[in-house]
């Protein structure tokens, strides 16, 4: 019953945009104010923070008080401001590796569905090795042979996950590319590039919008596991991974780890917090 | 069916090979040279120790040739010999292999059990707290770094409060139970060493919940969706109508079609259980493959590197090959062609 009433509802009330809808969940909001919190600490912690992130602070160990809230590390840095830093690799990080896997993934998708034959064999075989790999294992492999470094970390985080968007946007064009409205632009003439630009990636865009948010947590959580096992960012840059690798070396000063890890929970938290809303709300069929 | 399975099981070597043939590229294209890892760094300026090292590990030939000579070893059964260890990868793999393997399967175990049972408490009472709660739950497993998690179990549950035991399989100064499955647990209660197993499983929890929480995660979600699934199918409907508890209902009739979904993704998180294995077996200092791949990849040890890239790329196949025919089996609406 309330399913047929939705149904109607949804038909006769002129929809509003599905961002604004999604934006009215409280989910969506959270992991929205989250977000945004990191981002106005990674433009303005170096103007307000009272210490440096590499600067020693205090001395060595101190357990959380009143002049370092979360305490000091072994070189008496002070955790508190290392974290709040820590946004400024973690995230830039991230949105790296997505842009350029949505970018490389996408194209050698969409090329792979729009002209087939043997582009799309040899796209599709190549991803299929790349995905029988169990990705941190391929990840660990190229970073170790790439040598340490956030950059690397990036390169080698972007051979792991091309092939998820090469996969999707494949799927997409190729069940776009039979619409009664890419026929008619074929039978009126439209060349093959402005119908594959034109006509069907927009109409792709937004599974891919969707898999972003949700794949951006992802990559952080790889990210500073990378760094965490040596691989990626090195000490002293105050990386989420190298601040808590650092805190398990101190095992019994539970306040080093403590903020890092809390800080990689809250961003993936906050990121699958906005890809499951926006799911919901542009793709209501795909999990209630 | 049978010709899908058969054309599964051709296209896996194929698979294998192109794993076997980017791990190769990998490790030799790239400038980091393993040899300072052989011989240590003192000796890089002796050059005859550099040369009888590379004659020795055969890196002074052509990498066409040194691919060749890979792949024929490979399909010998030769894995290589490890830079680290310096004993046959292959040796070292199935040396550490059960340890991985208990704590996976004990990780599946908890996963798949809690996950079930958090979905239908989702399903049943969708939309009200305890649904939102399991939801929250999930969330939060698939976005917890699992070493970090780790880390504060460790200093809750065995610094502060000693309720369970600290890192690794064994209690310090113990020797492993007689082998038989490599399985701590196993073996130690066929060795009538209760005390032992009881030790070992207390050693497991920990571990596997961290390794397991994510999969918990992704198996409530997946149960209560195709549960909300079911609950408006016919068959609900009649079950309802013949005065069927709504227990009876939801057991019997509501989960069991909605299990089937279910298999899939248990089989396909292996991948993501493998990854999870790796911090895990680091943090829990688990002497299982995971460990050893952190520590090849550490001191650039090619071999052993590879060797694990093939191993897990081999499980991965074949636990999706396994995955796909149990769920034709399971399901008799699915043909496969």
């Amino acid at each position: 019953m309330t399913v047929v009433l939705e149904a109607v509802t949804v038909s006769l009330v002129p929809a509003r945009h599905p961002f604004l809808r999604a934006l009215r969940r409280p989910q969506f909001a959270i992991g929205l104010g989250v977000l945004a919190f990191w981002i106005l600490m990674i433009i303005t912690v170096s103007w307000w923070a009272p210490y440096g992130p590499i600067e020693q602070a205090g001395d060595r160990l101190q357990s959380p008080n009143s002049s370092h809230w979360l305490g000091t590390d072994t070189l008496g840095r002070d955790v508190l401001t290392r974290t709040l830093y820590g946004a400024r690799y973690s995230l830039p990080t991230a949105a790296a590796v997505i842009a350029f896997t949505v970018v490389i993934g996408s194209s050698l998708g969409a090329l792979a569905g729009f002209r087939g034959g043997w582009i799309d064999t040899v796209i599709m075989r190549f991803s299929d090795v790349v995905l029988a790999f169990p990705p941190i294992l391929l990840a660990m492999a190229v970073a170790a042979a790439l040598g340490p470094g956030l950059r690397n970390t990036v390169l080698a985080l972007i051979v792991v996950w091309w092939p998820i968007y090469a996969r999707l946007l494949r799927g997409q064009v190729i069940s776009i590319r039979h619409r009664e409205h890419i026929e008619a632009a074929v039978s009126v003439g439209v060349p093959k590039r402005r119908i594959l630009r034109r006509h069907i990636l927009p109409l792709a865009t937004t599974p891919v919008l969707i898999n972003a948010t949700m794949d951006f947590g992802q990559v952080v959580l790889l990210t500073a596991s990378l760094s965490f096992l040596g691989l990626g960012a090195v000490p002293p840059t105050p990386e989420w991974g190298v601040l808590i690798d650092e805190g398990s070396r101190n095992f019994y000063q539970w306040w080093i780890a403590l903020a890092p890890g809390a800080a990689i929970l809250s961003v993936v938290l906050a990121f699958n917090f906005l890809g499951d809303s926006l799911r919901d709300v542009f793709d209501p069929r795909g999990r209630p | 069916m049978a010709r899908y399975v058969l054309k599964r099981l051709a296209i896996a070597p194929l698979l294998l090979i192109g794993i076997v043939t980017i791990a190769f590229v990998i490790s030799r294209l790239i400038p980091a040279n393993p040899l300072v890892s052989i011989v240590g760094e003192r000796n890089m300026g002796n050059p005859t120790v550099v040369a009888a090292a590379e004659a020795r590990w055969g890196l002074d030939k052509s990498i066409p040739a040194q691919y060749a000579s890979y792949m024929g070893n490979l399909v010998r059964g030769d894995f290589g010999t490890s830079f680290r260890t310096k004993s046959s990868v292959w040796d070292d793999l199935t040396e550490r292999l059960p340890a991985t393997a208990e704590l996976t399967l004990a990780a599946l175990l908890f996963g798949a059990v809690a996950g079930v049972l958090l979905g239908v408490v989702a399903a049943v009472k969708r939309d009200r707290a305890l649904d939102h709660l399991a939801r929250l739950f999930a969330l939060t497993g698939s976005s917890i770094p699992v070493f970090w998690l780790g880390l504060i179990l460790l200093f809750v549950f065995y610094a502060r409060l000693g309720w369970l035991p600290g890192p690794g399989r064994l209690p310090p100064r113990t020797l492993p139970p007689p082998h038989l499955t490599g399985f701590y647990t196993i073996d130690s209660l066929a060795a009538g060493n209760f005390s032992l197993f009881w030790n070992c499983a207390k050693r497991l929890i920990m571990p596997a919940f961290v390794l397991g929480w994510g999969l918990t995660g992704i198996v409530s979600r997946l149960i209560r969706a195709s549960m909300l699934d079911e609950l408006y199918a016919d068959y609900v409907r009649t079950a309802r109508a013949k005065g069927l508890a709504e227990r009876t209902v939801m057991i019997r009739h509501v989960l069991r079609n909605a299990l089937l979904p279910t298999i899939t993704i248990i089989g396909l998180s292996f991948g993501a259980l493998l990854t999870g294995a790796v911090l895990t077996e680091t943090i829990f200092s688990w002497n299982g493959i995971g460990s050893y791949a952190v520590e090849a990849t550490r001191t650039l040890d090619y071999p052993a590197i590879n060797g694990v890239c093939i191993l897990g790329g081999a499980i991965f196949i074949l636990t999706s090959l396994v995955t796909d025919v149990m769920y034709a089996v399971v399901d008799p609406k699915i043909r496969l062609s």
